[in-house]
């Protein structure tokens, strides 16, 4: 039983519309039309969603778990980015 | 995209095997990609396609009684709960892959008998009152295992677990409901019920594995926070929350020495028939045979399938070019 790998795809399901698409897994198919067919039987059983998106997983280009102190830790140290940063009276209000 | 680059920690116990035991400890989840040690990579791989594994062939002992469901509305919940079975086999080999296992590796494991599944599915369906059975026994000793999964250390295991519990609950209240309009029947009903109890309760109870003192992989596990609870206390909680359950239904739990403890507030069962468990196990239950075979069979038969899949992929790629 040598058969070909079927394809991976990644599954994006948006569950309400305002909401944004969300990663909820991944299907294998042949074609986009086969992934989005089996990722709707998969993921929607009870109306988990309103409109599926379904990208080839090898078409993803991801961030190296590796890299992550040099990518990511430059931020820890940007604390004026954050309003509590900065000091207003509590004469002044909510702002 | 998940078998690039998988990265191991080198060197059992080695300064790097510290830090991931020590993020483990923090509760931190370890995600697809990051570095983990091969023993533990193997362990949650085993664990999770045998898994996977379990869900496709328990759609079996049920499809068995899809077409002969006593009426409409029992046969649309056990199609939408074998339909279940599958989607969560589904959601457990996408999880494995994560690890670096392709889905024809496991599909191949499966069939030709490297891989294991849950020796449950290896008893038959002789009776509906099985059908009841499997959904209040089986699902509900799959649940007592499976909640605490959902805090596993493995990101991609623990998610697909959270999906899974979700989608269980309405199984084994599907089974009660059944075994409860069985026991409020005719006096054959009711002997039916009963009956499918004692050939379920002691395979149910083997379900959480070998006791703790002879378990093989409970020491990893347990440090690697993939298994939470023992063996023995998830199947003491199981007990205690099963037998109220079969006294409302008015059935009687098939194990004489059954008595409750007032000291540990437990209820205590006689002994376990290990060999019996080793039996199946090792292939001599009533079904192992059939399951696998119904099993290559159904790949053998789409294969057809996947080729006019493959063929028109092809095509559509050849026009598009």
């Amino acid at each position: 039983m040598s058969e070909a790998a079927v394809p991976l795809w990644e599954v994006f399901i948006r569950a309400r519309q305002g909401l944004a698409h969300r990663h909820v897994g991944s299907v294998h198919a042949t074609d986009a039309a086969l992934a989005l067919q089996a990722a709707r039987d998969v993921y929607t059983r009870r109306g988990e969603g309103l409109s599926i998106w379904v990208v080839p997983s090898v078409a993803i280009t991801a961030s190296d778990p590796a890299d992550k102190d040099e990518l990511f830790e430059p931020t820890a140290s940007k604390i004026y980015r954050h309003p509590t940063f900065y000091d207003i009276p509590d004469d002044v209000g909510h702002m | 995209m998940y078998t690039q680059g998988l990265v191991s920690i080198e060197g059992a116990g080695g300064p790097e095997e510290e830090r991931f035991q020590a993020r483990i400890d923090a509760e931190e989840r370890i995600e697809a990609n990051d570095a983990m040690p091969e023993a533990y990579r193997r362990t949650l791989l085993r664990q999770i396609s045998q898994h996977a594994h379990s869900e496709i062939v328990g759609m079996l002992p049920e499809g068995n009684w899809i077409t002969r469901a006593p009426s409409l509305k029992r046969k649309a919940a056990l199609l939408a709960k074998v339909q279940d079975e599958g989607g969560h086999g589904l959601y457990l080999y996408a999880a494995a892959e994560t690890l670096g296992s392709s889905r024809e590796e496991m599909v191949a494991a499966l069939l030709d008998g490297r891989a294991k599944y849950s020796s449950i599915f290896n008893y038959p369906t002789p009776t509906w009152a099985d059908i009841g059975a499997i959904g209040w026994l089986v699902d509900g000793a799959a649940i007592m295992n499976q909640i605490p999964l959902c805090r596993c250390s493995y990101g991609p295991y623990a998610r697909a677990m959270i999906r899974i519990c979700r989608e269980e609950s309405f199984h084994q209240r599907q089974g009660y409901e059944i075994m409860m309009t069985l026991c409020r029947g005719s006096e054959a009903q009711k002997a039916m019920a009963q009956a499918a109890l004692d050939r379920w309760w002691w395979p149910c109870l083997m379900m959480f594995g070998p006791p703790d003192a002879e378990s093989e992989h409970g020491n990893a596990s347990t440090r690697w926070k993939i298994k939470r609870f023992s063996n023995d206390a998830l199947r003491q909680k199981f007990i205690d929350a099963t037998v109220p359950q079969a006294r409302y239904l008015g059935l009687v739990i098939p194990d004489p020495a059954l008595r409750f403890d007032i000291a540990s507030g437990h209820w205590c069962t006689g002994p376990i028939d290990w060999v019996e468990f080793r039996r199946v196990l090792a292939g001599g239950g009533t079904c192992n045979r059939e399951r696998l075979e119904a099993r290559r069979n159904a790949q053998a038969d789409g294969a057809w399938v996947r080729e006019a899949a493959r063929a028109y992929a092809a095509k559509q790629r050849r026009q598009a070019a």
